[in-house]
């Protein structure tokens, strides 16, 4: 059974957020060995695991949709360089609009209907009690931008890439939940540009091969991949513009409270191709979990004990887990005895 | 996983020249087919006897019309069969499978001014830049190179929609193009698009050089069909099977023929969608995916387009 959207929590201040029993059950688990190994971890984007899972819908709406959207339209009011544009982008964005509406439509009848009379469109979204008429590729007939207007009714944060010059340019995006990345600042960048930061991916050629990969993705064949993080609080927006409100956070933990304050955060991307101006459209889920829910697990538990106990001293550095990280493996160590 | 397909039915064939023949093809459930972007081809299946051909062409449509795609396929005799049968089995009313439009000759949209040189059919790709391209109120000049006794599609098109901007030349009037004249005193920010036998391309590329252009500037439409070559084995690691690949086989093609799943795209050693590792043998790489460092590491092949240089290669498959 799919959980439908629960009433606003917070991802911020008073902290809300919690996930019911099935949000649990049902948690994108990223961690597929032992041993932690980074690797690119791609696959099709394909219905898996069956009804109500995460990766059952190209899109997955689920029970925190409410509060996702509530958050997101208080992140773009506060920081308006959390939706950038550059002015070729104008079709993508376009096209990404006629993608996201017919997914919707097509795996959430109940949710969302769209009517078209040739270009003439009237979309309705029921959770958000929203109906709106617009002309298809005319901008100035939506109440926002096309990206701002999409991004506020879909979960999940959104990169337009420009593919140009055996390259990607991260050239428009919607991003109010970023895992400490900036759009304002990686905007117009290109795909190495951008990793620049991540390590160990640019010696081993992980990067030549992933963008090679990405680029040649056609229409109609989206792919995905899990990545992760550790997050303090269920916080989604921990841009680096914010920073002051959340770095010191991680100054927080004691043994006491590391099961409930630290979470893991999981992104769930989504690429695929768009058809009328060939840039690539990727969608980051963010998914949240207290360690607390996460032990609830036993097999999730001693599995990942054992991942935060085998990272390397860069990994740790690189996600900002170095405060917290061997509290973490010690606390964690008591569900893998 | 097996690429995703589209049935679509033939719904209009016409000669658009001598050796160039149009097809609309049309959803065969009736719905639209997919938008796509100037530049995009569509690989069309074949089912011939006892053989299935892929070829990869442009579409010669405009993007924002989804009723229906339109390529244009040249006869070419000598070829493996693919355009002979397009020319001379494919009747209207026939259902055909394509995949969804794919597009690796994109139009740089940060040009000042757009400068096409067509040869022949090499006109196909330009055929949905330019509505796209004028609609964007971009500047726009073509120069198309065709024997008009057996090329020179959609001329009277072309000048109907560029007017001034197309400049013709029919070798079988004498006519020829003068690449230096075309490429000097250009703008800056005036980017070259090539589609057309190497020989024109090779032309371009040179002169350009020769000028001080940007090689940035130049995009040219680089897949082909693959080429024939010396007959080889190949052995699939994973399952233990053993197959043949003839002469004027791909070893994608021989893949297919036997079932084994295996993704593609281009069929033209260019995007990179049907990688392999291979565990042993000698590799002749004929692609321009690979960098040199991976050609040289022997570990991994385009199998659309390269083959074995020594008897055997096993594949990691």
């Amino acid at each position: 059974m799919r959980l439908a959207p629960k009433p606003v929590q917070t991802f911020r201040d008073d902290f809300t957020y919690c996930n019911s029993k099935e949000a649990i059950a049902r948690f994108p688990f990223p961690f597929p060995e032992d041993e932690y190994r980074y690797s690119v971890n791609i696959e099709p984007h394909q219905p898996k695991d069956g009804p109500g899972s995460v990766f059952e819908y190209f899109y997955d709406i689920d029970e925190h949709y409410l509060s996702e959207m509530a958050e997101r339209a208080m992140v773009m009011e506060e920081r308006p360089s959390s939706c950038l544009m550059l002015p070729h982008m104008d079709l993508a964005c376009w096209d990404l609009i006629d993608v996201t509406m017919h997914s919707l439509v097509s795996d959430y009848p109940d949710y969302f209907s769209l009517e078209k009379q040739g270009d003439q469109w009237t979309w309705h979204n029921h959770l958000l009690k929203q109906k709106d008429q617009f002309t298809f590729g005319d901008s100035s007939t939506l109440p926002e931008p096309p990206l701002a207007y999409m991004g506020k009714q879909v979960q999940g944060d959104f990169a337009l890439m420009d593919q140009r010059e055996n390259n990607l340019f991260m050239d428009a995006g919607l991003i109010t939940c970023p895992a400490d990345w900036s759009l304002a600042f990686d905007v117009g960048m290109s795909f190495a540009q951008w990793h620049g930061p991540v390590p160990f991916v640019h010696s081993e050629g992980i990067i030549d091969r992933a963008l090679k990969f990405l680029m040649s993705i056609p229409q109609k064949q989206p792919t995905r991949r899990l990545n992760w993080t550790l997050t303090i609080n269920p916080r989604m927006d921990t841009s680096p513009e914010t920073y002051p409100n959340w770095g010191s956070d991680r100054t927080t933990i004691t043994p006491e409270n590391i099961g409930e304050k630290v979470y893991l955060r999981v992104e769930l991307q989504v690429f695929d191709r768009m058809p009328r101006s060939n840039a690539l459209m990727m969608n980051i889920r963010t998914y949240l979990i207290s360690m607390e829910d996460l032990v609830t697990n036993p097999e999730w538990a001693q599995r990942i004990h054992r991942t935060m106990r085998s990272l390397p001293p860069e990994i740790v550095d690189y996600k900002g887990l170095t405060r917290f990280h061997p509290m973490l493996v010690e606390w964690l160590s008591q569900f893998d005895q | 996983m097996s690429n995703f397909t589209i049935p679509v039915r033939v719904s209009e064939i016409k000669d658009v020249a001598p050796a160039i023949r149009e097809f609309t093809l049309v959803a065969d459930n009736g719905e639209d087919l997919l938008a796509f972007s100037a530049g995009s081809h569509v690989v069309v299946t074949m089912k011939g006897e006892g053989v299935v051909m892929r070829n990869a062409y442009s579409l010669v449509s405009d993007p924002n019309d989804v009723s229906g795609y339109k390529i244009s396929v040249r006869l070419q005799e000598e070829s493996r069969g693919g355009s002979v049968f397009m020319h001379t089995k494919v009747k209207e009313g026939d259902v055909l499978s394509i995949a969804p439009p794919s597009n690796l000759f994109a139009p740089y949209w940060g040009a000042k001014k757009h400068i096409l040189i067509a040869g022949g059919v090499g006109v196909t790709p330009f055929m949905s830049y330019i509505p796209q391209l004028l609609q964007s109120e971009e500047t726009v000049e073509m120069h198309y190179m065709f024997h008009s006794s057996k090329t020179g599609a959609y001329v009277g098109e072309l000048a109907k929609q560029l007017g001034s901007q197309l400049f013709c030349y029919d070798s079988d009037k004498g006519r020829r193009a003068d690449l230096s004249d075309i490429l000097s005193n250009q703008p800056v920010g005036t980017h070259v698009y090539i589609c057309g036998p190497q020989s024109l391309i090779d032309g371009v590329l040179d002169t350009a050089d020769g000028l001080g252009w940007p090689k940035n500037a130049i995009h040219f439409e680089a897949f082909k069909a693959p080429e024939p070559g010396k007959p080889f084995d190949i052995e699939l690691s994973k399952s233990g099977v053993k197959l043949h690949v003839k002469a004027d086989s791909s070893i994608l093609e021989t893949l297919e023929a036997a079932e084994v799943p295996i993704e593609s795209s281009c069929r033209g050693g260019v995007c990179g969608r049907c990688f392999v590792s291979v565990l042993d043998g000698d590799i002749e790489h004929r692609d321009e995916f690979l960098s040199a460092d991976e050609k040289a590491s022997k570990k991994c092949i385009m199998p659309c387009v390269s083959r074995a240089t020594g008897p055997s290669l096993v594949l990691d498959l």
